[in-house]
């Protein structure tokens, strides 16, 4: 049926005149209703809307002017602003907040003609990876109920893992996208800093976050990244550089392309199940003539401590407009100013959230400036150029996504520097602000793995090119959980 | 003990842009709360600040006026601290590396001395909303319409000495921000504020004393008024023993007295840090000679024209460039009546005591440069006297219309027919004969009693040239 296919299969169905938007849509949401009360990956379903969208874009195919996304349906993650809609971003503090504007990679998709199913769930202000911080419950892993589908977009990926939409949106701040992706056998991207807008999307950490599309093949993230890429004025992050068509690339031969394989991705910490679905991918591509390079990122280990002073630092801040006075959780009765900061503050945000805030503003107090932010800001900058010596020997790099597959639920809830690790692989690349994948690779454990490609700066190509060559000889990114078949 | 203040001045100048420093919102004063403020001025979440381009121009401009260094790399940082009005919970502003650095000032003071202000820094920020706790009984309403106003906050150096030499200097700046079209100086909206960081060391010693910052002041007045209490205040306790403590106070203009509104060790802990939304603002040579280009004549370098060119004293040239204003209408006036003295005299005269008396600027002056001209060729050529002049340029001040217009209406036509002057003396010599005697006995002086009879006459229209010559011809003879 139509959850087992792609987005451009789907696409090519609308086109054919096969099947119409409302059709699709209502199929979507009758599977959201009956499947995601065991994942809880939605937090908002936006029938209605959703309905009336799909409407509209069988409107604009009848008289000739669909587009590629057309009355394809997708979910947006909840951390997007949408007029209208409850845009959460995972918390009681914005669980009221109906937000009175559109995200810029809101407006774009609507003008692309998709339509949205509503909003998925997340970890909290998008500060997890395991989607166990939201405040609207934990998300389940499709693969396994027991074990978390990682995050902070969990909700994305197991919406789409689990076939109840075709694509969703994400974003990426130290692996956000890419490790759910691993954990829920999904091909996530996360493109260059500034390839997106930031415009609407809500700050966790301003220097790193950036959207990109989750779904099942390299193709369909071309296609939705086509419609959320490019440069807006109301973000003076976002870079003014023309938007190639991400499809054009896709079947180029990777015959000759230089892999490199850092020595630091493939050593202590790293589930030697995980290596072995990694090295297996590798050889595949040998195979299809790709040559591999040794390289080394010698300060890619300090990237977890350094991610972790400038993020909290920048979120220390960001958070501070959540202060109860103009929307969001206010308490009770506060009984003077102060009282109603700590309060509404108090209980509006998670622990985790509240853990990355301390952590934040003491990183930027007086007297530890110099020691954590602005050391943090030199490694950082070692970090990047880490990279840049590298892509002189290589094309792309490639790794392990994340050090193992999917956990229980609870298994590092209070272990935090345990949790932070899961991302060990992923979180250099948001510092260096370079655009990275993850590729369903295989399974360990019964469980999926990811491959991680990372790209040089805008080379978004480049990487949609490499994945789609390996899904084009292998078939993990079409395996699916038994249950939502 | 004799002590010497030492005064330094943070000066707030609006910038005249037609939007906010960071959203596309209105900055117009007045209007209904929050009817301009837009999603980034609320702060609402997911919102990013797109900086104007023209607030920078303008902080450039201000820096290439007073010989300053403009920064070709400035960066702005986040001020992290809550208040309601606060939209973020922080206030994006500059830090470690602001707009304009090092620049300077030559300030006048009344006894004609001169002396160089040093200015530390100019940086760019956002203003705050406003907090209004009189309407609203047990609450707060905040209105956000000043949130994200451009502001140009100026640092001098502690380099003032007295009162009068930080009025003179936020004169100075408030002269000058508003020749350079960058703020329209308006004290009474806020557009122009002040705070001043005042100590006391005793005179000789080269070691600073522990200084007081002194908030709210609005106005040249209160500067003045506010210093000297905090003199006096700081003064006592010194004398007495005591210590300075280092805190902000709030000035209380109605009760004319400082007080404290917190000390060093309640300050907040603001925790700077570059604002990662926004990039550095990056400037290159060719676009501050751009910027150069438009600075138009300075006050200091005007003042030395009119010296020269108009040939008037420093004090008279000093307040004709006070503003551009004030300056283009004067020189438009001289240019237009060929009669630079003349024309001088009258905008400092007749033209600032009615712009005093009806609290208006010279922009907004009803008699126009063209209609004064008009007015003051007629004195040149004699059409009328300079006392019935001042009648004409009230009636004109009234909108009864130029100046020929009212002499013609009014018959205010200077009467310099020698036929009709002489019967004038005349009738006034036959009728007081016992004044001929007097004057003629040698009491001279009486021949402005003849002259006064004579103007009354004529109801002020005789030439009192023609007048006074034939007077005396007559009484002489």
């Amino acid at each position: 049926m139509y959850h087992n296919k792609t987005l451009a299969e789907l696409s090519s169905m609308l086109e054919a005149g096969d099947v119409s938007s409302v059709e699709l849509t209502q199929y979507f949401l009758d599977r959201i209703k009956s499947k995601d009360a065991d994942i809880n990956s939605f937090v908002t379903v936006t029938e209605e809307q959703a309905l009336a969208q799909a409407k509209a874009a069988d409107e604009t195919r009848a008289v000739g002017n669909a587009g590629p996304l057309t009355g394809v349906p997708f979910a947006h993650k909840d951390i997007f602003c949408t007029e209208g809609v409850r845009s959460s971003c995972g918390s009681k503090m914005l669980d009221n907040f109906n937000s009175p504007y559109d995200a810029t990679v809101v407006t774009k998709l609507k003008q692309a003609g998709a339509v949205m199913l509503g909003k998925t769930n997340m970890d909290e202000f998008a500060m997890g990876s395991s989607n166990e911080t939201s405040f609207y419950g934990a998300v389940k892993n499709p693969w396994d109920l027991n074990k978390v589908p990682g995050g902070s977009s969990g909700g994305s990926a197991a919406a789409v893992a689990a076939r109840l939409t075709p694509a969703a949106t994400g974003t990426d701040t130290g692996g956000s996208i890419r490790q759910p992706a691993s954990l829920c056998n999904l091909t996530g991207l996360k493109p260059t800093y500034g390839r997106v807008s930031r415009f609407g999307m809500i700050a966790f950490a301003s220097s790193l976050d950036q959207a990109g599309p989750m779904a099942r093949t390299a193709e369909d993230c071309a296609l939705l990244l086509n419609a959320i890429a490019g440069f807006d004025e109301k973000d003076s992050t976002s870079i003014e550089q023309e938007v190639p068509d991400y499809t054009a690339d896709l079947n180029k031969s990777v015959k000759g392309l230089k892999i490199g394989l850092p020595k630091e991705f493939f050593g202590d910490g790293l589930d030697p199940e995980v290596a072995k679905s990694v090295d297996a991918a590798i050889e595949e591509y040998k195979s299809m003539g790709a040559e591999i390079v040794d390289i080394s990122l010698p300060n890619s280990g300090l990237s977890v401590p350094v991610y972790y002073v400038v993020a909290p630092a920048e979120c220390s801040s960001n958070l501070s407009r959540m202060d109860g006075v103009r929307f969001g959780h206010r308490c009770e009765e506060p009984k003077d100013l102060e009282d109603l900061y700590k309060r509404s503050r108090g209980e509006g945000f998670g622990d985790e959230v509240k853990r990355r805030i301390l952590i934040g503003a003491y990183a930027l107090s007086a007297g530890y400036y110099d020691a954590y932010y602005i050391k943090a800001q030199k490694l950082r900058r070692l970090i990047s150029d880490d990279f840049k010596k590298a892509f002189e020997q290589c094309d792309v790099i490639m790794g392990p996504t994340s050090p193992n597959v999917a956990f229980n639920m609870g298994e590092k809830s209070d272990d935090p520097v345990s949790m932070y690790l899961s991302d060990i692989y992923t979180i250099a690349v948001n510092l260096a602000g370079l655009p990275g994948m993850s590729v369903p690779a295989g399974f360990a454990n019964d469980m999926p793995v990811g491959l991680q490609i990372i790209g040089n700066y805008f080379e978004e190509s480049r990487l949609l090119n490499v994945a789609h060559a390996y899904q084009q000889n292998t078939d993990w990114h079409e395996q699916c959980p038994a249950e939502f078949e | 003990m004799q002590w010497e203040v030492v005064i330094g001045l943070e000066i707030h100048t609006q910038l005249m842009t037609n939007s906010k420093i960071f959203s596309g919102a209105s900055i117009a004063y007045g209007a209904e709360p929050n009817t301009q403020a837009c999603a980034v001025d609320l702060g609402l979440p997911g919102v990013l600040p797109v900086v104007n381009k023209e607030a920078i121009r303008m902080a450039a401009k201000f820096g290439l006026a007073i010989g300053a260094n403009v920064s070709k790399h400035s960066v702005f940082a986040r001020k992290n601290y809550f208040y309601p009005d606060l939209p973020k919970g922080y206030q994006i502003s500059q830090m470690e590396l602001p707009i304009v650095e090092e620049g300077k000032l030559e300030i006048e003071l009344k006894d004609g001395s001169k002396k160089i202000v040093g200015v530390t820094r100019a940086h760019l920020e956002e203003d705050a909303g406003k907090s209004l706790h009189e309407d609203y009984h047990g609450m707060t309403g905040i209105d956000l319409n000043r949130a994200g106003t451009p502001l140009l906050e100026i640092v001098s150096e502690p380099d003032m000495r007295s009162p009068e030499e930080a009025v003179a200097y936020m004169k100075k700046i408030h002269s000058l921000v508003q020749y350079i079209d960058i703020c329209d100086g308006n004290m009474a909206e806020g557009s122009f504020r002040c705070d001043a960081n005042v100590s006391l060391r005793p005179k000789g010693q080269e070691e600073f004393g522990t200084r007081t910052e002194l908030k709210n002041i609005n106005s040249f007045k209160f500067v003045e008024k506010a210093i000297n209490v905090e003199i006096e205040r700081q003064m006592d306790i010194l004398e007495d023993g005591g210590e300075i403590v280092q805190e902000t106070r709030l000035y209380d203009a109605d009760k004319n007295e400082t007080r404290s509104m917190r000390s060093k060790e309640e300050a907040n802990d603001y925790r700077y840090f570059p604002d990662p939304d926004l990039l550095p603002v990056v400037l290159d040579d060719a676009y501050l000679e751009d910027v150069k280009a438009t600075l138009p004549e300075l006050p200091d370098v005007k003042r030395d024209r009119f010296i020269k060119q108009y040939e008037l004293s420093s004090v008279d040239a000093g307040i004709l460039t006070v503003s551009r204003e004030m300056a283009d209408y004067f020189e438009k006036v001289a240019e237009l009546s060929g009669a630079a003295k003349t024309a001088a005299n009258w905008m400092m005269g007749e033209v600032s005591k009615a712009l005093n008396a009806n609290e208006i600027e010279i922009q907004g002056c009803p008699v126009s440069a063209d209609m004064l001209a008009g007015m003051i060729k007629r004195i040149e050529d004699k059409t009328i006297s300079g006392k019935i002049a001042k009648e004409v340029f009230e009636a004109m001040w009234n909108g009864e219309g130029d100046a020929d217009a009212v002499i013609d209406k009014k018959g205010l036509k200077q009467i310099t027919d020698t036929g009709t002057i002489e019967a004038l003396v005349d009738e006034v010599i036959a009728n007081n004969p016992s004044q001929v005697e007097e004057f003629k006995a040698g009491k001279e002086q009486l021949i402005g009693f003849f002259v006064g009879q004579i103007m009354k006459a004529s109801k002020g229209k005789a030439n009192p040239g023609q007048v006074n010559q034939m007077l005396k011809e007559k009484l002489t003879k």
